[in-house]
């Protein structure tokens, strides 16, 4: 569909209105690239280069050296690894599960009609409060939940069928998809007071569990419209062949949506591994992750540009690989989300 | 045996009973595992983002002191509100108001202007008494917020503080961040030679860690050690220091800023611009429509509703900033950068963690309002309409 316009679109343009493009488009990949280079360029400087004023290349204005590399890698091995290490998991365990879990959910939203009853909606929410309430008041945790999974099934037997009114699958995903607009900053404290009481402080466990919800909602509302582009009687023929739901939303609709699942999949994998805000108050030493890490340089250190660049430069080159080989996928992908939506 | 005992109860019963059976179980069976598709994730969100909501709205009312082994939580009312408001808090929360200036009078009269009218508007246009209120309430908000920043902004010895500097920042690196996304998405679709290269180099800063690009800024706008030293000579700054400038370190949070996130305005509206339908273009070529023209009155209107999308997006997400003006400025000169967010860390790392809860309830609420007006008074409309 693109094709036509494109070749048309190119022949058209006058010689001037080429350069004038060429001259923009050649700008702002310097405007990007300028900076990485820097930062690969620091990174084989010591010291004394980065303070003499700029020195722009190597061989030509300078030497390059690999100490820092050698120091970071040497030395300061743990200090690096362990924060790695700690990123790798978090972010791909948290990518998957948000993946699957959001996935799911969008496929139930897509494909099913949910007509939860406001007033069991209100019961579940009223017995959350109720045994949250008492959990800070002081009650054991187990005795809590107990205690409130007791009062809802007795209300629900007494109140359920007095109250018909029900929301519909809309309503669902948007309630999902509007906790994006919820700032962390607006929620992490009582997610730490949860955690501590759970002793998952400065655990691998509490970031995987909280990106996963931070995470789920951009999977919901971005693989619900990419659900909702695959032809309904896919589902339907393997329904009549025997096949369960499990099993269709397996073997075929998973397979199916593969580049939109690619796409959201990086989304997130990028969000998780920049995380900031979350990490900062939910970790301390053992569950640090890079943003952190690297972000604690400075305060520790002082401006050690070129120790913080090579940090820099691990961190960044997984995900820069990842995107230099999706490209395409991710604004297709997007895009499926951001019309509908 | 059994088989027969069945089918013998069976033929006594009415025809069609087993399958009401069947049918009965299949209905339950299916509400099961429609559940089950959907339970985990609502579970999720509900223990990890809507209960911890009700709670932080609690704390905001609260004085929270470390204690041994928890929190000791009482509720102290409306003081914190009252500290950040009008108390002590004021001048870092709301900045410090001055004299306004014959520009400051302007833009004021100039909004509120622009809210009448389209109060007037709507009024006129037979909008329901509920959509008026609606729309009154926002005008009021509206106008509160405009009040605000004008005084600080606008004004002789006026000072913004973190909902005003927030605001600075969400509308100008958003504003800035679509030009430009839209600018060099269009400029790619023309199909010049090499396009494939340019779209993996503009995507590239999206996928960079904020605080790396926050460290890669401050080295490179370093005006005496940094790469850009014999520009800012050339110009005069050889020795000036933005870090010491209120607007200059707000300069450095935006270009910052928008430097990492025009990718992701560049890459949706791109994916808009291919996946439009050629032939009106095509027909409007024939018709002899220059290219000016063909973007104006086809182009635009297709991808309207995919641009206030992909701006509400950026808003909702720009608005939690905190990263780049932390690790980049400190907040710094003074309270000059510091975004919502980042005061509502720093009072939860001064232990202050009810005044924490408090503010980062305000910039909830803002938020909701700011994306529940946008979405009801321009994007519904436009998606409607496209």
């Amino acid at each position: 569909m693109t094709r036509p316009l494109a070749r048309r679109s190119t022949r058209d343009i006058s010689p001037r209105a080429k350069l004038l493009a060429y001259l923009v488009l050649g700008f702002w990949s310097l405007v990007v690239l300028f900076p990485l280079y820097w930062l690969v360029v620091t990174s084989f400087k010591v010291p004394i280069q980065v303070f003499d004023g700029p020195k722009y290349i190597p061989w030509g204005d300078f030497k390059p050296t690999l100490d820092n590399w050698r120091y970071i890698f040497g030395p300061l091995r743990n200090d690096t690894l362990r924060p790695y290490e700690n990123s790798v998991i978090v972010t791909a365990f948290s990518s998957t599960f948000a993946l699957l879990l959001g996935s799911s959910a969008a496929y139930g939203l897509a494909r099913f009609h949910y007509q939860p009853k406001l007033g069991t909606i209100g019961l579940v929410f009223g017995c959350f409060v109720l045994g949250a309430g008492a959990v800070l008041l002081g009650v054991p945790l187990p005795v809590a939940v107990a205690a409130a999974i007791a009062a809802f099934l007795l209300l629900a037997k007494l109140l359920i069928g007095r109250f018909r009114r029900t929301i519909s699958n809309r309503d669902i995903a948007f309630w999902i998809i509007s906790q994006r607009i919820l700032p962390p900053v607006a929620v992490v404290i009582p997610i730490y007071v949860f955690f501590q009481n759970l002793h998952l402080l400065d655990t691998r466990t509490a970031l995987v569990i909280t990106y996963t919800a931070a995470n789920l909602p951009i999977v919901v509302w971005l693989m619900r419209d990419y659900f909702n582009t695959i032809p309904l009687e896919l589902d339907q023929a393997a329904a009549i062949d025997g096949a369960g739901r499990f099993r269709v939303f397996r073997t075929i609709m998973l397979p199916l949506s593969v580049p939109g699942l690619v796409a959201v999949f990086l989304l997130v994998f990028v969000f998780a591994w920049n995380e900031y805000l979350l990490a900062l108050f939910l970790t301390s030493a053992n569950a640090q992750t890079m943003p952190i890490t690297v972000a604690a340089q400075n305060a520790t250190r002082g401006p050690q540009w070129w120790y913080m660049s090579v940090l820099i430069m691990i961190m960044i080159a997984p995900v820069i690989a990842l995107a230099i080989a999706l490209e395409r996928r991710i604004s297709r992908g997007l895009l499926v989300g951001a019309v509908k939506a | 045996m059994t088989t027969e005992a069945t089918s013998a109860n069976r033929a006594a019963k009415p025809p069609g009973f087993r399958s009401r059976i069947e049918t009965w179980v299949g209905g339950q069976s299916e509400r099961l595992v429609s559940a089950a598709f959907i339970w985990p994730a609502v579970l999720l969100v509900l223990s990890i983002s809507v209960f911890p909501l009700f709670v932080a709205l609690y704390l905001g009312f609260s004085d929270v002191e470390l204690v041994r082994g928890g929190f000791d939580i009482h509720w102290i009312g409306l003081d914190n509100f009252r500290a950040l408001f009008s108390g002590e808090d004021k001048s870092e929360f709301l900045g410090v108001s001055g004299s306004l200036t014959p520009l400051g009078w302007l833009v004021i009269v100039a909004g509120l202007g622009l809210f009448a009218w389209g109060l007037v508007k709507a009024a006129r246009g037979g909008v329901a008494l509920v959509g008026l209120v609606f729309r009154a309430l926002a005008v009021v908000f509206g106008a509160m917020l405009l009040w605000q920043v004008v005084h600080t902004l606008l004004a002789h010895g006026g000072r913004p503080g973190t909902v005003v500097t927030t605001l600075v920042f969400v509308c100008t690196g958003v504003a800035l961040q679509f030009g430009l996304g839209l600018g060099l998405a269009y400029l790619v679709t023309l199909g010049l030679p090499g396009q494939r290269f340019f779209r993996v180099v503009f995507l590239l800063p999206m996928t960079i860690t904020p605080v790396g690009v926050a460290y890669l800024f401050s080295m490179l706008m370093d005006t005496d050690k940094g790469p850009l030293q014999p520009l800012f000579r050339a110009v005069g700054l050889g020795n000036w220091s933005w870090a010491n400038s209120a607007w200059g370190a707000r300069i450095a949070v935006i270009v910052g800023d928008t430097w990492q996130w025009t990718p992701f305005m560049f890459i949706v509206l791109l994916a808009a611009l291919e996946g439009q339908d050629p032939e009106p273009i095509e027909a409007a070529v024939v018709d002899g429509a220059n290219r000016w023209r063909v973007l104006r009155d086809i182009t635009m209107p297709a991808i309207f509703p995919i641009a206030l999308t992909v701006i509400l997006l950026r808003l909702i997400e720009a608005f939690k900033v905190i990263d780049l003006p932390n690790v980049l400025t400190s907040g710094g000169p003074g309270t000059a950068t510091e975004s919502m967010t980042l005061q509502a860390y720093i009072q939860w790392r001064s232990l202050d963690i009810g005044m924490s809860a408090a503010t980062a309830n305000c910039l909830m609420i803002l938020v909701t309002v700011i994306a529940v007006v946008y979405v009801n008074l321009l994007r519904r409309r436009a998606v409607a309409d496209a």
